[in-house]
């Protein structure tokens, strides 16, 4: 019964000679929330386009909800799917408005059914007071909420959202990631697809980072950190000093700041407690690597790789 | 079907919204009530002209004004959503290529049509008051009626040239080459060969090259009533060898379907 909604087995997508996307396998279930994280021309948007159908792979298999996206059978699937490209500018003559009822309509709403799902999703993402504006008085965020309302619509079952929270004040940002959460546990599945952003790990189950057309790592976020085996920082506080006397602890201590402990996971606890049995310890603070830090880890492990192959070729 | 009229609609009330279709219609009722009333000043006399004389000085701007106007209603119809990001978030929608070229056609050429029908048809209108001659609605309907083909042959043809470009720039450079030589190289063209080649061409190997351009078709079409006295230069020679209506009128058709069906062609292997 678990058969993943997205499944992509080592597809690729080359353009010419480019090799936009190598080898990818990777499959995303029911209610997942997956962040793709990469830098810009990581194959995040042409992995994106594969799995809309609207490119076709030039090897390997693709499947959305069982079928291949790009072919005919696909077809009525493509009502259930919502996307938000990245810089997207709408008709800017038309207002607010009439670009989502425009939309509505093309994913199979009637006329009443449009008006009462766009007013609904005018609403959600705030901006029924500028329903009637023109789009080309819009704010970046206005745009960029419009284009959020543009992909809700029709209760999509898989949305692909290319930096969804660009030009997003904070507010709207939370209220962004509450109907992602929303949208999940109805049961429809989400690709988040961003530069690193901080306040979008608690929103996602998986992440997968990708560079130059290959995936470099794939995992829920603790499983990512283990592969990483980055080490938890922790400061502690009116120790004065006594940290560098004591020879169990003055070995995690590093150069460039004096009074953190740089120390693996498994040995976390250990040193929590040789800690905790100094007397004049008033505060501390464990910190475990954020998925920035996790991303810069198998990004730099990966330019050396390829460095290292480029010196052997 | 519903997709095709969803788009259709949009495209219309753009036309409606960008004042296309008032501007197109003044133009027009412009031009051809101006040129019915003092078409014939030049030889002396103002007022009514006949309406041969009428329709042939209506036709002979046509030829240059549908074209411009098609050309510049339609030449960034794809490269400009392309450029702004709309074509691709379309594309995910359960639209295929056909039916949002479809209805784009549709949509801009009831634009095209309606201005062609309600400009030129003021002045059937009003001459059929002036004169109460029967015969003015039944050549002017074939005016009409040529126009709009010649309006949406243009359209689809300004499609291929938005789907080959890749940038709002060059489509609107393109367009400008493509009416320059439909609309003025290409009898030039005509001509040097007719003058300069001796025995290069016969009268009816010059009507059938006439058939490569949709704009000439149309001239033949509207001129082919009129003495060939009337006419100068290669249509004149072409007039006396003139193909029935019905053909004209189907090669014009077929200016129409063949480059949307190109279109539709090129989009599909398009690279997105």
């Amino acid at each position: 019964m678990n058969t993943p909604l997205v499944s992509l087995v080592e597809a690729g997508k080359s353009y010419g000679s480019l090799d936009a996307l190598q080898s990818m396998t990777m499959s995303l279930n029911e209610g997942e929330v997956l962040g793709l994280f990469g830098h810009n021309g990581a194959g995040k948007t042409t992995m994106m386009k594969l799995i809309l159908g609207v490119i076709s792979p030039s090897r390997g298999k693709v499947e959305v909800m069982g079928m291949a996206p790009d072919s005919k059978e696909a077809w009525h699937c493509r009502s259930k799917v919502g996307y938000l490209p990245e810089n997207v500018s709408f008709y800017e003559q038309l207002t607010g408005l009439e670009v989502l009822t425009y939309f509505a309509k093309l994913k199979g709403f009637t006329r009443n059914g449009a008006k009462k799902q766009v007013t609904d999703l005018l609403e959600q993402v705030g901006i029924t007071h500028a329903m009637k504006r023109q789009v080309k008085t819009y704010s970046k965020g206005m745009r960029q909420r419009l284009g959020l309302a543009q992909a809700f619509i029709g209760q999509p079952k898989l949305l692909l959202l290319d930096e969804p929270t660009v030009g997003l004040d904070p507010m709207a940002t939370r209220d962004f990631y509450k109907t992602v959460d929303q949208l999940k546990s109805n049961g429809s599945s989400i690709i988040l697809c961003s530069h690193v952003l901080p306040g979008v790990e608690q929103h996602i189950d998986r992440a997968m980072i990708m560079s130059t057309g290959q995936l470099l790592a794939m995992g829920t976020l603790k499983e990512l950190r283990q592969q990483a085996a980055l080490p938890v920082a922790i400061k502690p506080s009116g120790l004065n000093g006594s940290v560098a006397n004591d020879s169990k602890l003055n070995g995690f201590l590093t150069g460039n700041c004096p009074h953190t402990l740089m120390v693996p996971e498994q040995e976390k606890l250990t040193v929590l407690r040789q800690l905790l049995s100094h007397d004049g310890l008033d505060d501390l603070h464990v910190e475990t690597a954020n998925l920035e830090q996790v991303y810069q880890h198998f990004l730099t492990l990966h330019e050396t790789t390829r460095q290292e192959q480029g010196v052997q070729g | 079907m519903r997709q095709i009229l969803t788009v259709a609609n949009k495209e219309f009330h753009d036309g409606l919204r960008n004042r296309w279709l008032i501007s197109i219609t003044l133009i027009f009722a412009l031009l051809s009530i101006g040129l019915t009333y003092f078409g014939s000043a030049a030889s002396g006399a103002v007022g009514v002209a006949s309406l041969s004389t009428t329709v042939a000085s209506l036709a002979s701007l046509a030829v240059f004004i549908i074209p411009l106007i098609a050309l510049l209603l339609s030449y960034d119809s794809f490269v400009g959503e392309q450029e702004s990001g709309t074509l691709l978030l379309l594309l995910t929608y359960p639209l295929s290529k056909s039916q949002l070229l479809l209805g784009k056609f549709i949509g801009q050429g009831s634009i095209i049509a309606l201005a062609t029908l309600l400009g030129f048809g003021a002045s059937a209108v009003l001459l059929y008051f002036q004169t109460g001659d029967i015969d003015i609605i039944s050549s002017f309907s074939l005016f009409i009626f040529s126009a709009i083909l010649l309006g949406l042959s243009f359209t689809a043809i300004s499609y291929l040239i938005s789907l080959s470009v890749s940038e709002k720039s060059k489509a609107a450079g393109f367009a400008l080459i493509t009416w320059f030589l439909f609309a003025l190289a290409f009898d030039l063209a005509l001509l040097a060969l007719l003058v300069g080649v001796e025995d290069g061409i016969s009268q009816q190997g010059l009507t059938q090259l006439m058939m490569l351009n949709p704009a000439d078709i149309f001239r033949l079409v509207n001129l082919a009533g009129l003495d060939s006295s009337d006419v100068n230069g290669a249509l004149s020679v072409a007039i006396n060898a003139s193909l029935p209506q019905e053909q004209l009128i189907a090669a014009l058709l077929a200016w129409v379907v063949l480059p949307l069906t190109l279109a539709i062609f090129i989009f599909k292997r398009k690279k997105l």
